[in-house]
């Protein structure tokens, strides 16, 4: 999909302040050229940066050198096959199931909730946490709210559960913390992220200064950025510099949104309902740390202590043939590409996804095949 | 689901807030915001709680990304629908949705 000259049709793009914008991308391509190498790659972890990235083509703009890779940043995406295989038990059983609309559709190891819901299962599409409350409340019947998302979402989760639960509602979590998973996929040998974009709304909740120990960790620099398309080139900008003095820190781009120490009363509501925990991610494996439990001290709203999940009651339906060949896992991981894949926009699209990326608004698969990854810039402007 | 939406506090009823999106009035819960929120106020909004009261010499840059990204959004823009996702996920004012 390359175009004979992607620097011209990068300018036709509409920036609010294209002056500016072309500005960025010039300097991108100078500290790429200081850095002299034939290689850089950094990472984002968040589904609205991939979204811009790939709405304003900004890959189209920067230096062939230069990639920028999309990370384990979909919760819906990075939600095991095995939570998902519980709110199906659990669904199967009778339960009422409040979800994110998204999860819906998400494949778990035999089926999704979709499916579950065709063989008659009650699967309720809620927007917010305060909805879960609000249907537990009107049907008076056993409900469980399959809660997933970062630490961000997981803020209103906790909310709820401090305020109190109707009798009737409990919590299945399959919430996940993002700075373990940094840890992992720095560590992943074949990826050589040298910085990553962290995401700025996130950040609002945890402070930038969360990413501390992990530059100590691993000497690697990390950007908080906006989701306009200027504060990603600036955050870009900012990452290159550090890569290139060799000077790992955090640096905050977004202060209208973030800042050093974050949302403490957000924080505190967080870590006195969730403990972090072990778990699976779909795609990067173990992450130690990565997955949010609900404390004992809640266990009375914990569906998985006060109710029983029998996932080996699921039929063990074959696993579709298509998904034998789903790379979702990789890209989620960042060691592959959706291009990469040979279902792409063939055998797998938003109307019949096979994997987790092609489901979720914030999975890459999604977005590359609303926007293209590395677009034919003909179309966009 | 990482985007919070920005809105104006209209009224406060103890923990609860009317919060105008554009027009399409919304309630908003105050339990986890950073600071005090008074009517008249901006607050970023996330999955029906507010998570930060945005500082007044932040507003203008804050709408403004927010105004664009709706005014072009189709339906099939995926940040757009990413934002009025957030906007359905607040509840309904008690004088209706607009």
């Amino acid at each position: 999909m390359a175009t004979p000259d992607p620097l011209a049709a990068f300018r036709e793009l509409k920036f609010r302040d294209p002056v500016r914008a072309r500005g960025l991308v010039d300097t991108v391509h100078r500290l790429v050229r200081e850095i002299g190498r034939d290689r850089v790659s950094l990472m984002h972890v968040c589904g609205s940066h991939e979204q811009a990235i790939a709405k304003y083509g900004l890959r189209a703009g920067l230096p062939p050198a230069l990639k920028v890779i999309m990370g384990p940043g979909c919760p819906v995406c990075v939600t095991d096959a095995r939570e998902v295989d519980e709110g199906v038990a659990l669904a199967r059983q009778g339960v009422h199931i409040a979800t994110y609309g998204d999860m819906v559709r998400v494949p778990g190891t035999w089926m999704s909730l979709a499916d579950a819901q065709v063989d008659g299962a009650k699967i309720h599409v809620i927007y917010s946490a305060g909805q879960a409350v609000e249907l537990a409340e009107r049907l008076q019947e056993p409900v469980v709210f399959f809660a997933t998302g970062f630490e961000t979402t997981a803020v209103a989760t906790a909310a709820i559960i401090l305020k109190g639960l109707p009798p009737n509602l409990s919590i299945l979590s399959a919430h996940k913390y993002i700075p373990p998973a940094m840890d992992v996929v720095a560590a992943t040998p074949g990826i050589a992220v040298e910085g990553f974009l962290a995401a700025g709304h996130a950040a609002t909740i945890t402070g930038w200064g969360v990413f501390e120990p992990f530059v100590g960790r691993h000497r690697l620099p990390v950007v908080v950025a906006g989701f306009e398309p200027l504060d990603i080139l600036a955050g870009l900008v900012r990452l290159l510099e550090l890569v290139r003095d060799g000077t790992p820190h955090v640096a905050n781009m977004y202060p209208r949104c973030v800042t050093k120490s974050g949302n403490l009363r957000a924080q505190e509501a967080l870590w006195e309902v969730f403990e972090p925990a072990g778990g699976r991610w779909r795609g990067i494996a173990d992450v130690p740390g990565g997955n949010l439990a609900l404390r004992d001290r809640f266990a009375s709203v914990d569906a998985r202590k006060r109710l029983t999940i029998d996932v080996s009651s699921l039929p063990r339906r074959a696993a579709p043939i298509l998904a034998e060949s789903c790379i979702c896992g990789s890209i989620m991981a960042g060691i592959r590409s959706p291009t990469d894949c040979p279902l792409f926009g063939g055998a797998c699209t938003p109307d019949h996804p096979v994997g987790a990326c092609m489901v979720s608004t914030e999975g890459t698969c999604r977005i590359w095949h609303q926007y293209g990854g590395y677009p034919d810039l003909g179309g966009i402007g | 689901m990482c985007l919070g939406v920005p809105g104006k506090v209209v009224a406060i009823d103890g923990n609860c807030a009317t919060v105008d999106f554009w027009g399409v009035r919304r309630q908003v819960l105050l339990d986890v915001v950073d600071e005090p929120v008074a009517v008249g106020d901006y607050v970023l909004n996330h999955v029906g709680y507010a998570i930060r009261r945005i500082p007044e010499s932040e507003i203008g840059e804050t709408l403004a990304l927010f105004e664009e990204l709706l005014a072009q959004g189709d339906a099939a823009d995926l940040m757009a629908g990413d934002v009025r996702g957030e906007i359905a996920g607040t509840g309904a004012a008690p004088d209706g949705d607009s």
